[in-house]
């Protein structure tokens, strides 16, 4: 299981802050999402969203280890 | 060197004491307090989320960077997160150098990161409901200058 955590505006889309989903890789998680919530899914692939996995950027796709934390970060905004 | 996210008011004549104490081959120090504004009275709370543990170490890469480029001997970053009320204060930013040249450029470097770059995500909430706010084009430009 991935612990999935979604930030900014991507959480008010999603109504939800953070779960438990099973997936293995990072495609394969954004399809997931975007299967069970379109419009979550469309603001994943928006403009400017990064993704983190165990708290560093990631570009591309990459495996999801068990336990693995999976941050969708969209733009920042700064303090 | 630290970086420090907190929930709870901090009081910045407090940080600075401390931060300014014991310091003999420090010639200058320079402070900055970021304040929450009330925008007319259409911004009641503003709210600042942080991605806990990825945000601090973010900031920490940017505040190593200011202290190699101006031969900083310390720097004390604190920033608010969650609700905060207009008028109390967002962040601090203290730097300390053996001369103000060097001091005060990298506080202003600091800031135009944490201005712009840094990973919050922040929330305006007044009376005609809440809005996401971005980095303004000029907090962009003046974050640029320092490329």
């Amino acid at each position: 299981m991935a612990r999935v955590m979604l930030f900014g505006p991507l959480r008010d889309v999603a109504g939800w802050r953070e779960r438990d989903l099973p997936a293995a890789s990072i495609t394969a998680l954004k399809a997931l999402l975007a299967a069970e919530d379109s419009a979550l899914g469309l603001a994943l692939y928006g403009k400017g969203v990064q993704v983190a996995v165990d708290q560093a950027i990631v570009r591309g796709d990459l495996a999801l280890s068990a336990n693995a934390e999976v941050a969708f970060l969209p733009p920042m905004s700064g303090g | 060197m630290s970086v420090i996210l907190q929930d709870a008011p901090f009081d910045p004549g407090a940080l600075l004491l401390t931060f300014s104490r014991g310091r003999e081959e420090t010639g200058a120090i320079v402070s900055f307090t970021g304040i929450a504004r009330a925008e007319a009275g259409r911004t009641t709370t503003l709210e600042l989320e942080a991605y806990s543990g990825f945000t601090e170490i973010e900031i920490g890469r940017i505040e190593a960077q200011a202290t190699a480029r101006f031969s900083l001997h310390d720097v004390l970053i604190v920033h608010r997160t969650g609700p905060i009320a207009p008028g109390e204060a967002i962040v601090f930013v203290a730097t300390a150098a053996g001369h103000r040249r060097e001091a005060f450029e990298a506080a202003d470097l600091l800031m135009d990161y944490l201005k712009s770059r840094a990973p919050f995500w922040k929330k305006e909430v007044g009376p005609d409901g809440e809005r996401w706010i971005e980095p303004s084009d000029r907090d962009r430009t003046d974050a640029a200058r320092w490329d």
